[in-house]
């Protein structure tokens, strides 16, 4: 995968000097036949497995549960140095001058990684008002369905 | 230390079982570059023309091309070189898909094989770790499940496997070598990779390929990058949409197939249907392929998405490319859906996807010609369709008749006798063509498809358009931006060529433009197959992202090997040339430098006798194709005159060697 490639080759040292896709900090988890493509971009390191593992099935194909996840964890080789075992974690190719966008995704022709700022986003979820916040709270607490129902129950008897 | 490439083969012993990871002498790399070039090298040095293909002497190398596993983009080819069962000449068939990266990431350039092993075996090269394992389990088995049974035994779903189906282990002389969405297909080097008792070899590597001039490199394969783009928003006017692009012709992603199922011949390369593609077959066809394919995908670091996953209900999910599409629908007179079922059948066993339709087309011709008997054809299906099915198990099974037509079309023909030698009537090389069958000589292809040592057609043609644009402004429109020429002649020779009149075939391009043509085309293939370039990012389409302007800069930083134009085009000349000369040595002659008989209605035979004596004398060959000391000398192969002179194929007096053409 050409995402794969040129993660390897930009965090050689020097820069470009070699390139490896088991040193990569994206990995295409990928099955052909079944039709299974999922790019995982290197997260936090995790010093021990999950629990509880799971298979998802989505669109009727069976991805096994750690298909979504970033950790570099104990239980699989991925995200790690393979010489060293040393775990490997995505910086967004962070240089200076900083890099319009990462570099898998400016090798990603077809689109298949894009890469977004969301920051704006954030600015907003920070000016939330006082009431959000306390609905918010109560939402965690009991389900933002159960709240819903509430609300409604609550119009209509206003109403009526 | 080595750049691109890791500077150790491979070297397996199958009798004995012994392994040896072996340095190379990376003089050689510089003259030979990698890929096709040193396997030539190999083929020469070590095996002998008295060394029949299936003998333990014969050598089966998988290499991985020079800048394999670097990052430039599409590099990805394994180029299997051995002798061929069906030509008995070199064979070196390529296949793109993941193979060959894995293998420079495992450490090695090359697999070579030698010997025979006492029973099936699949080798598991894992970095350091290099086993030859049991394979008598794997006996029978599909090409694709063999795959996936190794990955899981092994527990490592990312090694990549390339093995043999039933068709290699049977030693059928057209057995591919299966890697998922790619293989290896022509020359039968299935069967040789099955006569070794070879059923697989899975590859996984972790380490670090070498760069030589990083930013340069990088550089470099971003301008590849950004001109793909181009090219993706710039489609050429005036070609057919499969050619207008980049890649492979792209037959699983564009549904008109009016090009082909009109210009081709159907059945045993006979009959032009020139009526054929109704409105009413393109909806069913287009219904039969958008159902059928469940994603178009791509080989290993590269953009473009050539190929498919083809999901048909009660079938296994297999993976096809290109005119595959086609060829078994067309030889059976029948429709896509069949065509892909089938297909995903033949993908399984190994089989090459144009010579074994057209066997199977004409051994039934000989049945319906009477040449082959209803003794020979018994338990034959009456349905159309299903003889095709009956005819495909019965030849990777080399039962019966299908023991006959496992040969090949030229072989069986040999065999069968009574006539059916006209039937073997679309081979050159004694390997079956792309069917085709036109009107006038068209005097590019003729020398491609004489001299051609890779026998096939669609692997030496490209750069230069197959046919003149109408007018002369949609030719000036064409070459304003045409960079890859190699020299500004060719934009001239284009630019007056025209479909009628003077200018026009067969009379031009004139001979001495042909060869100038043919040259730099094959030069472009050959180049490729030395590097593991996908021929449908480089020497195939018009206009591709990598070409003589831009390729000693990518070996020069990548490999750090000193190159320019003039080395660059005199390594792939010294190659090219040792190509020959093994093929000379196992009594390749001018003889045999033909198209099939029928390829073209309207010939030439003056013109025909002048374009070979002019173009064999351009390549530095003698009047009957054999390589002269002169230009043997000025390529660094004296070694090759020297065998020439003792075998009595060159004598002291072969001197008339002319340049003037």
């Amino acid at each position: 995968m050409a995402c794969e490639v040129i993660c390897s080759a930009f965090h050689a040292s020097p820069k470009y000097s070699s390139n490896n896709p088991a040193r990569s900090r994206i990995r295409v988890i990928r099955d052909p036949i079944a039709d299974i493509y999922v790019p995982v971009y290197a997260g936090e390191y995790s010093v021990a497995e999950c629990a509880g593992r799971d298979k998802y099935t989505i669109d009727g194909k069976d991805y096994d549960e750690c298909a979504f996840c970033r950790a570099s964890c104990p239980s699989r080789d991925l995200f790690k140095e393979p010489d060293s075992g040393l775990p490997l974690k995505c910086d967004m190719c962070e240089s200076d001058p900083p890099l319009e966008k990462p570099m898998c995704v400016q090798w990603c022709l077809n689109d298949a990684l894009i890469y977004e700022v969301r920051e704006e986003e954030v600015e907003e979820e920070v000016k939330l008002e006082d009431l959000e916040i306390g609905l918010e709270a109560l939402a965690d607490k009991y389900g933002l369905t159960k709240i819903m129902d509430i609300i409604t129950r609550m119009s209509a008897s206003k109403k009526g | 230390m080595r750049y691109a490439e890791t500077g150790f083969n491979l070297e397996i012993d199958l009798t004995r079982g012994s392994i040896e990871r072996v340095a190379t002498d990376p003089g050689e790399t510089g003259l030979y570059l990698g890929g096709l070039g040193t396997n030539a090298k190999l083929l020469w040095d070590r095996v002998p023309p008295e060394v029949e293909p299936f003998s333990p002497e014969n050598l089966l190398i998988f290499a991985a091309g020079l800048l394999c596993g670097t990052p430039a983009p599409g590099c990805n080819r394994t180029i299997v070189s051995t002798i061929s069962p069906q030509t008995r000449l070199m064979a070196f068939s390529m296949m793109g898909g993941f193979w060959a990266p894995e293998l420079k990431y495992a450490g090695y350039d090359k697999v070579i094989l030698r010997g025979k092993s006492p029973g099936l075996v699949y080798l598991w090269i894992h970095n350091d770790k290099v086993e030859i394992r049991d394979a008598s389990h794997l006996q029978g088995k599909g090409a694709n499940e063999t795959a996936e049974l190794i990955q899981q035994e092994l527990k490592e779903p990312k090694a990549q496997v390339a093995a043999i189906g039933l068709a290699g282990e049977n030693r059928v002389y057209f057995a591919s070598i299966e890697q998922g969405r790619s293989s290896a297909s022509r020359g039968g080097i299935g069967a040789v990779m099955g006569d070794k008792r070879v059923k697989a070899i899975a590859v996984r590597g972790t380490g670090d390929i070498n760069i030589a001039q990083s930013v340069e490199f990088l550089a470099l394969c971003n301008e590849v990058l950004n001109y793909i783009k181009v090219r993706a928003d710039n489609p050429i006017p005036g070609v057919m949409p499969i050619l207008a692009g980049l890649g492979s012709p792209q037959e699983m992603r564009i549904h008109d197939e009016k090009w082909h199922t009109e210009s081709f011949m159907w059945g045993n390369s006979r009959e032009r249907r020139k009526d054929f593609w109704t409105e009413e077959v393109e909806k069913e066809w287009m219904e039969t392929m958008e159902n059928a394919r469940t994603r178009l995908i791509s080989c290993y670091n590269c953009p473009m998405k050539c190929a498919a996953t083809i999901s048909l209900p009660g079938l296994p999910t297999y993976m096809m490319k290109c005119f595959s599409k086609l060829t078994y629908t067309m030889a059976a007179f029948s429709n896509l859906d069949f065509g892909l079922r089938i297909a995903q059948r033949a993908t399984e066993y190994g089989v090459d996807a144009f010579s074994t339709p057209q066997v199977m087309a004409f051994g039934l011709e000989l049945y319906e010609n009477g040449i082959l008997t209803d003794t020979d054809m018994k338990g034959l299906p009456s349905d159309n369709d299903e003889r095709f099915f009956w005819l495909l198990d019965r030849i990777v099974r080399r039962e019966g008749i299908g023991d006959l037509l496992a040969n090949g079309t030229y072989w069986a023909a040999q065999e069968i006798g009574k006539g059916a030698e006209a039937f073997a009537h679309n081979n050159i090389k004694k390997t079956e063509q792309m069917p085709l069958k036109l009107s006038m000589l068209n005097p590019i292809y003729f020398l491609m498809y004489c001299t051609g040592e890779k026998v096939n057609i669609t692997q030496i043609e490209g750069q230069f358009p197959q046919m003149p644009f109408e007018t002369r402004e949609e030719r000036e429109e064409f070459v304003k931006d045409w960079v890859q020429v190699p020299d500004e002649k060719f934009k001239d020779y284009f630019l007056d060529w025209e479909l009628r009149g003077e200018k026009s075939f067969p009379y031009y391009p004139t001979v001495q433009m042909c060869c100038d043509i043919v040259d730099w085309q094959e030069k472009m293939h050959y180049i490729d197959d030395a590097l593991g370039m996908c021929a449908g990012l480089s020497s195939f389409p018009l206009k591709p992202p990598y070409h003589i302007h831009n390729y000693p800069d990518l070996i020069s930083a990548g490999a750090g090997i000193e190159m320019d134009e003039a080395r660059l085009t005199k390594a792939a000349k010294r190659y090219r040339t040792l190509v020959r000369a093994i093929n000379i040595r196992r009594g390749m002659r001018r003889k045999d430098e033909k198209p099939p008989e029928n390829h073209w209605k309207k010939r030439f035979p003056e013109l025909e006798k002048e374009l070979l004596d002019t173009y064999y004398t351009f390549k530095g060959w003698n009047n009957e194709g054999i390589p002269t000391k002169e230009s043997l000398h000025d390529l660094g192969l004296d070694y090759v005159s020297d065998d020439f002179l003792q075998r009595g194929i060159l004598t002291d007096s072969d001197k008339e060697v002319s340049h003037e053409g």
